[in-house]
This record gives structure tokens, sequence and C-alpha cells, in this order.
């Protein structure tokens, strides 16, 4: 049962409720972090990270020190010192393990910092009163949602780059368009959970 | 009150605050990345506005840039050829002397001199304005004077006119060329600040189609191109065109055009002087001259007559005893 219970929860925050184009959280660097197929890769797996951990530090934050306390009401400033504390972390990681990967991702990385996707996740798993192991299920199938959604649009937008779009289309229009597309595409799988 | 409602949330976001910190603190030290101190002090030396002048992103990337090679070291434009000494001194090589430059509003357009089609009543952009009907000028490609550029200028160093044109102040100029890209009419040029004479015209039609708008544009009549002594001035789309490499600024050119569209500064016109004494009276100078300011008999010291000496300096470059010198 319980297996069964994680699996739901798995599918329906990678394809179901998409982050980004169910729930439209973290627009920002999927649309900005979108050109290549390379650095959203890079983008989808630090996202990973930040949220993965995040969701493990806030549900403890939310469990052992906010509800034994009564400060409840401190969730939201007590969860984004946390994440901007990870992203900071991750930034450094990445500016010494990979440089280049550094550059490209550029001012989207701290940007992380205030990626509404991370805190919604955080806040959601407070919400839905999942306890650890499905907040951790719901953090990976959230990034894994997040990461396959901005891999996906760099592979279009790739293409995008070398077809024949009308001029007042190019560039920032038609991902949009194209994102919208992919969103309506992902509505298919609605009825799947 | 009890005061615990304030305490327990500060001591424990404060403690988060504290633990969180330490952890990023020790992080920084395991996970420093060394940078090429040359890069922090490139940085350093650069003015900072982050203009994108040079042509990178910022004045990071260009201080990156340098360090890896790929730009020079005189590559600002902003900072001039104090900046570009710095940065040579630090990278360890000699800057060489960059020639200065500046923007121009190629146009002299002004209410009085050039016509207007229609009043104008709109947002005050040029990029709006040139929208209709290519704007109010009868000229299709004078300055439009609602400053487009003023507000791209990142250095304040463009203004309006009273008489409807935007004027480059050549001293606060660093030619950055954010104005040059903004400006919706391509009427802004980068000359050589020492430059005394320039073309003040960008309109492209022939004569007729020139006269019949504007006093004081480039009807295409080519006089200039004749009275040039250096081969300085070709014509392209019906616009007389300098080359700034060949033009010595004797101002020959502004004085012979019919409708005075080349400007030149006449008061920074210098003329030559022969030191008579080393004189060896060759004649070569008499022979360079392209106006016949010189005169003098073969070995007699030659003379300069000063009001027919234009300052083109051809006598200068040719003296073989260097004995002539331009005032």
């Amino acid at each position: 049962m319980e297996i069964k219970g994680l699996f739901v929860i798995l599918v329906s925050s990678i394809l179901v409720n998409n982050f980004v184009l169910s729930r439209f959280l973290g627009i920002c660097p999927f649309l900005g972090v979108s050109k290549q197929v390379e650095t959203a890769t890079g983008m989808g797996m630090a996202v990973t990270f930040v949220m993965t951990v995040a969701s493990i530090i806030t549900y403890m934050v939310q469990h052992y020190i906010l509800d034994p306390w009564g400060l409840g009401y401190l969730q939201t400033i007590a969860f984004i010192l946390v994440i901007a504390a990870l992203v900071q972390f991750v930034e450094m990681v990445i500016q010494k393990v990979s440089p280049t990967l550094y550059q490209a991702l550029g001012v989207y990385l701290p940007l992380i910092t205030t990626n509404c996707a991370v805190l919604g996740l955080a806040l959601l798993n407070i919400q839905f009163e999942y306890n650890l192991i499905q907040t951790i299920t719901h953090a990976i199938g959230a990034s894994i949602g997040f990461s396959l959604a901005i891999v996906l649009f760099a592979g279009i937008r790739e293409k995008l780059e070398i077809s024949d779009v009308p001029e007042l289309f190019k560039g920032f229009p038609i991902a949009l368009i194209t994102a919208s597309l992919m969103s309506i595409a992902f509505l298919g799988f609605a009825g799947l959970v | 009150m009890d005061m615990s409602t304030i305490i327990v949330p500060v001591v424990s976001l404060g403690g988060m605050g504290l633990l969180f910190g330490a952890g990023l603190a020790y992080a920084s030290q395991k996970f420093a990345v060394e940078v090429d101190p040359r890069v922090t002090a490139i940085s350093e030396a650069l003015p900072g506005a982050n203009c994108g002048g040079c042509g990178f992103p910022g004045c990071g990337g260009f201080a990156n840039a340098v360090v890896d090679g790929k730009a020079p070291v005189n590559g600002c434009p902003v900072g001039g050829a104090e900046c570009a000494n710095k940065i040579a001194e630090i990278m360890g090589v000699s800057a060489g002397e960059g020639v200065k430059k500046v923007a121009r509003v190629i146009c002299n357009g002004t209410h009085s001199n050039c016509k207007e089609k229609f009043e104008y009543i709109g947002i005050q952009d040029c990029k709006a304005a040139a929208m209709l009907a290519g704007g109010s000028k009868g000229c299709q490609y004078g300055c439009l004077g609602l400053g487009t550029c003023v507000n791209v200028c990142p250095f304040d160093a463009i203004e309006i006119t009273d008489e409807g044109i935007a004027r480059i102040i050549p001293e606060k100029c660093t030619s950055c060329g954010k104005c040059v890209e903004a400006c919706p009419k391509n009427v802004i040029d980068i000359v050589p600040y020492e430059q005394d004479v320039v073309i003040d015209c960008n309109n492209k039609e022939r004569g007729k189609g020139v006269k019949d708008n504007c006093s004081v544009g480039c009807i295409g009549c080519q006089i200039c191109v004749k009275a040039c002594p250096f081969g300085a001035i070709t014509f392209e789309n019906n616009l007389a065109k300098i080359d700034y490499d060949k033009c010595t600024n004797c101002m020959l050119c502004a004085e012979k055009c019919p409708t005075k569209a080349i400007y030149a500064n006449f008061e920074n016109r210098k003329k030559a002087t022969i030191d008579e004494e080393n004189c060896i009276g060759c004649t070569i100078c008499k022979k360079q001259c392209p106006v016949d300011a010189i005169e003098g008999e073969l070995k007699q010291p030659h003379k300069v007559l000063e009001d027919k000496c234009i300052g083109c300096g051809a006598c200068v470059a040719k003296c073989p005893k260097k004995v002539i010198e331009m005032k």
C-alpha cells in the first residue's frame, strides 16, 4: 500500500501536476535557461538538488522547530532562509566543479533562491501533510518533472533556432507559444491518477 | 505581553541563520575558486559603467577576455588612454596610443535649415516618430531631435539644441556607441576626436531631392572631391565621405562646398612656418603645396604666405630638413 501510494505521488508530480506545465511554478528559469539542452540539463540538476535537500530540511524545520513552538506563521521566511543558504552552497559547488556550467547558468543560478517552484514544493509538502518518505518522493518527482519540462522545451527551442519562423514570432514569442502548447499536451495526463 | 512570543521566533530563526551561515562559511573555504588576480585588478581599473561598448557583456566580461588574450588592452572605449595604460601595466605589455574617437550627429538640418513635412504631436521619441511616415522632417535621413539618443547616453554627453538637432559634446563622449545603435535614422557616426572637418549630412538622395527640403544638405555636386588636394573625399550613394586617414584638416572642401554641408572648425586651422635660418632652399615644399602658398627661389630661404596657407601640412611631411612647423 505504502509503495503504491509513493508511486502515485511520483507519477502525479512528474506528469499530472507537473510543476512548470500544470502548476505554472518556476517559469523564470524555464524560459531563461532553455536555449540549449546542455545548460537546461545543468539547471535541471541544480534545481533537483536544491528541491530535494530543501524539502528534507524544510520538513525538519517545520516539524521540529516551527510546529513544537507554534511558529507556523514564520513558515515562509524560514523556508526562504533554508533555500537561500542551499542555493548559495550549490552556487559555490558548481563554480568549483564546472565553471562552464556556472557561466552558462549565469544569473539564473542565484535566482533559484526566488524560484517559486522550490518554495512552492516546500509549502505544498506541508499542506498535503506528507510524511518524510512522501516528502522526498514528492520532491524527486517534482524536480524530475521540472527537469523533464525544461529539457524537452530546450530541445524544441534548439530546433526552433534553425526553423523558418515568421519575423514577428522570432525569439520569445514563439517560445511562449511553444510553452503553452506543451502545457496543453501535458493536460492529456490529467486522467492518469 | 509574554516576552517568549518575541524571543522564541528570534532565537529559532537567528539560530537557523547562524547555523546556515557557519555552514556556508566552511563551504566557501572548501570550494574556494582561485580567480586570476589580474582579472580582479583589471576590473578595478575599468570604469565599471558596464556599458558594453567593448562588445563584451559588462566590465567583468571584458576583464576576463583581456586575460584570456581575446581582447586588446586598449579595448575599452570609455576609459581611454589612461585606462588602457593601467591595464597594459597589469598585463605587462605596452598599450600603444589609440586614437580617441567620438560620436557625432552628421546632420545640420535645424528648424531653419530643413523643412518640416507636418507637425508631429505624439510620443517624444525618435523611434516612435520615425514610424509615422519616417518622421516629420522633410529629409528622410536627418536628425529628428526628439532625444532617443539623449536617453540612452550613459555619460550625459548629448543635448538637443533649441534648433531641434541632437548635438554631442565631444569632451564628454566616450564613443561607447549606444547612441549609434539607438538612432532610428542612423545619423550618428563615430569620428576621430581630432578631426576638424566632417561631412554634416546624411542625405543619400540626389541633388534636387536634397535641395527641396534642406538648405545645408550634400547635393552631390562633387566640388569637394575636386577641391581636396589629398584625394580624401569619395562619393557613396550621392553622399560625400571623408577618409579620415587621408584627410589633413586643410578645410579646402568646406570652403568650396556650395551648401556648406561640410563642417570645419576654422578656428583650429593651422599655419605652416618655415625656419628661414635652416632652410636650404630645396623648393620641395613649394612643389608640394597644393595652394601655392610657399614662395622662394632655389637655394634661397623660402617663405609661407600666411593668407594663402591652408594648414594642410603637406610641406611638413616632405621637408628633408624638418624645418617647417605647424602653428
